[in-house]
C-alpha cells in the first residue's frame, strides 16, 4: 500500500480484508517459467553467436553485435505480428529481461502511437517505456564511473 | 419521485423498447456470442484507429437499436451516453453522426446504468417520448490509454480484467412492450483506499455494496425481492468481496442470486481474461444483449443491475492517489404475461 499512513481505519480494514481474499500469482511457477524462457532466449543468442563466429569472420568479442541485432529483429517482428505479448503473458520476466524485452517495449510503443502520426506519435512515444531504462541506466553508469575514478585517484 | 435519500421510483414505468448490441472478434469466442446483434471480425472495424473503431461500435449499436423499432435518430429527443476514453471523444464523435441532443456522461464503467437511470427519469416525467442510452468500450483503445501499449509484453496478474470490445444501446420510451425500469439508486463516490489498477474488482466492490445497501434501505425491501442482483464488472475477485460486504451489513444475498456481467461474457477457455471482463461495454453488452433477452423469455422477472465504475486515471494513479469508485443501480422488471 503506497499511502498506508494516510489511510483511514475504515480503508485500512477493508484493504486487509480484500488482501486476504486476493488470488496471488504463483511465484515459484512464474520464476520457473521465466527461468526457462529467459534461458531459452539466451541459448538462441549463444547459438547465433557461435554461428557468426563459425561461419563468418567474427571473433568472440565482435560476434555480439550481429547476435543482438538478430534477436532485436526477431523480437520486433514477433511484436508486429502480435505474438510477443502472448508469449510474455506466459513467460513473464523471461521475455522482459533479455534484450528482446527492450526491443518489444520500443516497438510496441511505436506501433501503438502510429495513429498519431510519425513525428508526434511514433517519434514522441517510442521511448515511453524504454526511456526510463536509458535515463537511469546512464545515470547509474555515471555515478559508478565517478566512484571508480575517485577510488583510483585516492587509492592509487 | 424521490424515494429515501438517493433513489428514484418511476411510477410511469419507462419501457426499454429495443436494444442494439455489437461486439468484436474476441467476444465472438465467448459464452454470449449468440446474444449480439452483430460481431465484427476485426478489432479495427476497418477504421484507421482504435478510437475510431470504438466510435463505430457506438454508432452501429445505436442504429441497430433504432432499426428494431423502426425509428430514426431524429425521433429521439435525447441521448445519454459516455465512455472511458479521454474527454469521452469517441462517444461525442458518434453523437456527431447521430445528431441527437446529447448529454455526455462520465461514470467510467458505471456509465451504462447512469445513462439508463437518467433516461428513465426524463421519460418518466414527460421530458421526452424516446431517449437513447448506452455506451461502448474498445479493448485496445482502453489498454493503450490506461495501461501499456497493446503489443507490449506484460504479464497480467490474476486480478487483472479484460476490457470488452463492444457496445450496448437501448431505446427507452414512454409506452410499449418490453422490460420496464421501475427504480434507480444513484451511488456516491466510495474510496476504500485501493491503489492497484490491476485489481479493479476489489476497488469497486465497496461502491457496489454501498449503492445496493442504499437501494434496499430507500425502498425498504430485502434482497429476496429480486431474482438477480447483477453487477457490472466486479469479476472473480470483486464479486465474492461484495457478497461478503453485503452479508456483513445484514443483507443476506444468495450465491445464485448474484451475477456479474464480467463473468458471463467470456468462456473459461479465454485465458487472457484473467479475473473477468471490464469496461463500460461489459455491463451494457450483457444487460442489453443477454439479460434483457432472458427477461423477454420470462426467465427473469426482476433484476437489479448495479454497474460499477472506477474513477481513476493513469495520471491520478501515477500521482499516488487512491482509486475512487462509484456504482449506480437500476431496477428492471418484466411485467404482465
Amino acid at each position: 500500500m503506497k499511502k498506508a499512513t494516510q489511510q483511514t481505519d475504515q480503508q485500512r480494514i477493508y484493504q486487509e480484508f480484500a488482501k486476504k481474499r486476493e488470488p496471488s500469482p504463483s511465484i515459484w511457477k512464474n520464476c520457473l517459467k521465466a527461468f526457462i524462457f529467459g534461458g531459452l532466449i539466451c541459448v538462441i543468442g549463444q547459438g547465433l553467436q557461435n554461428f557468426f563466429i563459425y561461419y563468418f569472420d567474427f571473433n568472440e568479442k565482435t560476434a555480439g553485435d550481429p547476435t543482438v541485432a538478430v534477436l532485436i529483429f526477431i523480437a520486433v517482428l514477433l511484436t508486429g505480428f502480435g505474438v510477443y505479448d502472448k508469449i510474455a503473458q506466459f513467460a513473464g520476466a523471461g521475455t522482459a529481461v533479455p534484450v528482446t524485452g527492450f526491443a518489444n517495449a520500443m516497438a510496441s510503443a511505436a506501433i501503438d502511437h502510429r495513429t498519431e502520426g510519425y513525428v508526434l506519435g511514433v517519434g514522441g512515444n517510442m521511448f515511453k517505456l524504454a526511456g526510463p531504462v536509458i535515463v537511469f541506466g546512464t545515470t547509474a553508469a555515471f555515478i559508478i564511473a565517478l566512484i571508480k575514478t575517485i577510488w583510483i585517484q585516492w587509492g592509487g | 419521485m424521490l424515494q429515501g435519500s438517493q433513489s428514484w421510483k418511476f411510477l410511469n414505468e419507462p419501457v426499454i423498447l429495443s436494444t442494439g448490441v455489437v461486439g468484436g472478434p474476441f467476444e465472438a469466442k465467448g459464452n454470449l456470442a449468440d446474444d449480439f446483434d452483430h460481431l465484427f471480425s476485426d478489432i479495427w472495424l476497418n477504421e484507421s484507429s482504435f478510437e475510431k473503431a470504438q466510435t463505430r461500435l457506438m454508432e452501429e449499436a445505436s442504429y441497430t437499436a433504432l432499426a428494431k423499432v423502426n425509428k430514426k435518430p431524429e425521433d429521439m429527443q435525447f441521448i445519454f451516453t459516455g465512455d472511458l476514453i479521454n474527454q469521452i471523444t469517441t462517444t461525442s464523435f458518434a453523437c456527431r453522426t447521430l445528431s441527437i441532443p446529447y448529454f455526455g456522461l462520465f461514470g467510467a464503467c458505471s456509465t451504462s446504468m447512469e445513462g439508463l437511470a437518467l433516461a428513465s427519469f426524463v421519460i418518466n416525467y414527460g421530458g421526452a417520448e424516446y431517449v437513447l442510452t448506452g455506451t461502448a468500450s474498445h479493448n485496445a483503445a482502453t489498454e493503450r490509454q490506461f495501461r501499456y501499449p497493446v503489443e507490449y509484453g506484460f504479464q497480467n496478474p490474476p486480478t487483472a480484467q479484460w476490457t470488452v470490445t463492444g457496445a450496448g444501446v437501448a431505446v427507452v420510451g414512454k409506452t410499449g412492450t418490453g422490460p420496464v425500469v421501475t427504480s434507480a439508486t444513484i451511488g456516491k463516490v466510495v474510496d476504500m483506499g485501493a491503489t492497484d489498477p490491476y485489481n479493479m474488482g476489489a476497488a469497486m466492490a465497496p461502491a457496489a455494496a454501498d449503492t445496493i445497501e442504499a437501494h434496499f434501505t430507500d425502498f425498504d425491501v430485502d434482497p429476496s425481492y429480486y431474482d438477480y442482483i447483477v453487477t457490472g464488472d466486479l469479476g472473480k475477485v470483486g464479486l465474492p468481496l461484495m457478497k461478503e460486504l453485503l452479508r456483513q451489513r445484514g443483507l443476506m444475498v444468495t450465491d445464485e442470486q448474484c451475477m456479474d456481467c464480467g463473468l458471463l461474457i467470456y468462456s473459461n477457455d479465454q485465458k487472457e481474461v484473467q479475473a473477468g471482463a471490464s469496461g463500460t461495454g461489459s455491463s451494457a453488452v450483457v444487460v442489453y444483449g443477454h439479460l434483457l433477452e432472458r427477461m423477454k423469455r420470462q426467465e427473469i422477472k426482476k433484476m437489479l443491475v448495479v454497474a460499477t465504475g472506477s474513477l481513476h486515471s493513469p495520471l491520478s494513479y501515477q500521482q499516488d492517489e487512491t482509486i475512487p469508485c462509484i456504482a449506480h443501480a437500476v431496477s428492471v422488471e418484466m411485467k404482465g404475461v
